[in-house]
């Protein structure tokens, strides 16, 4: 079953989770992609203004968009997406978390230059257990149409 | 790092290269964002993006790491001149990211970030707060990726 624009109307898509996020992931993608103390050093981590180790906010946003696909862009119809209007870090992601995620559809239209695909706009936020907001982002994603996508298995 | 009376705005810095290779793009997909065109040379070609794509978390986080590599290479230089260096704090986010043409399996993409605005936190007035925007340009000079990215970095007199 492949969801496509008209799956996604505007209102709570779902929540989905949760995702425990080790102090092992959180060391090796700082190593890779942000290797600020904060990051990757418990002693300097705690002299920071985070007051100890926390998940770059990259890892936090690439583990949003994996938990994201196993909610549903993974089984969308999806173009792909143009980029992120807002993201807001809003307090650390520690080692041990679990995440969970609410999806909301804030806006659903159809592509004027495309009208075979319509664009989805999504607001995302990430929480640990005890429901503190960690990230929130709005990012739209360009999803084919149920019609488009019926010509196309029927091609 | 320079402080935060040292920065102007318009100030620009390159900050370094980076090559997209297939397997690179295809180990940053399976983990963090499984698309059949972040995956597959193939799915790649049929997709709007025309070849294997980097996922645009990717790129972003690409970005990132040469941000913060070139500004402690900077550090390192003005520690080894004596100069004190500034602390940079944890952003609050970022706006208006952008993913304007696709990062292809073999793309090398050059990232430059240019000062846009400049605040001292109301409520941590030992820090600033600053906008840039980061920008990625491939080696056929298109622009790729562009961010406005904040952070806060510490002032002069912080502390004392």
């Amino acid at each position: 079953m492949t969801l496509t624009f008209e799956d996604f109307p505007p209102g709570h898509f779902g929540s989905f989770g949760p995702r425990r996020v080790t102090r092992e992931e959180i060391l090796a993608f700082a190593a890779e992609f942000d290797p600020q103390p904060m990051h990757l050093d418990e002693a300097a981590a705690s002299r920071s203004m985070l007051k100890g180790l926390s998940a770059s906010g990259w890892h936090l946003c690439s583990i949003m968009m994996r938990m994201m696909f196993d909610a549903c862009i993974g089984q969308t119809a999806s173009l792909g997406s143009p980029g992120v209007n807002e993201v807001r870090w809003l307090a650390p992601l520690r080692p041990g978390d679990d995440l969970t995620l609410d999806i909301e559809v804030v806006e659903a239209r159809v592509s004027r230059s495309r009208p075979e695909t319509g664009i989805v706009t999504f607001k995302v936020t990430a929480r640990n257990a005890a429901g503190q907001a960690l990230c929130e982002w709005v990012s739209p994603i360009i999803a084919a149409r149920r019609a488009a996508t019926a010509v196309e298995q029927a091609g | 790092m320079r402080f935060f009376e040292d920065i102007e705005i318009g100030q620009r810095r390159e900050v370094g290269s980076f090559t997209f290779t297939a397997d690179g793009i295809k180990k940053f997909a399976s983990q963090f964002d499984p698309q059949r065109f972040h995956l597959d040379e193939e799915e790649g070609r049929k997709s709007l993006f025309g070849g294997l794509a980097a996922s645009g978390w990717h790129v972003g986080s690409v970005c990132m790491k040469l941000l913060v590599t070139d500004g402690q290479r900077l550090a390192r230089e003005a520690l080894a001149r004596g100069e004190p260096v500034a602390a940079w704090g944890p952003s609050p986010g970022f706006r208006e990211l952008r993913w304007i043409k696709p990062v292809l399996a073999g793309d090398t993409v050059s990232f430059a970030s240019e000062v846009e605005s400049l605040r001292v936190s109301e409520k941590r007035p030992e820090w600033g707060i600053l906008q840039v925007r980061n920008t990625g340009t491939n080696q056929r000079g298109e622009l790729v990726f562009s961010i406005l990215a904040t952070a806060f970095v510490q002032r002069r007199n912080a502390g004392a």
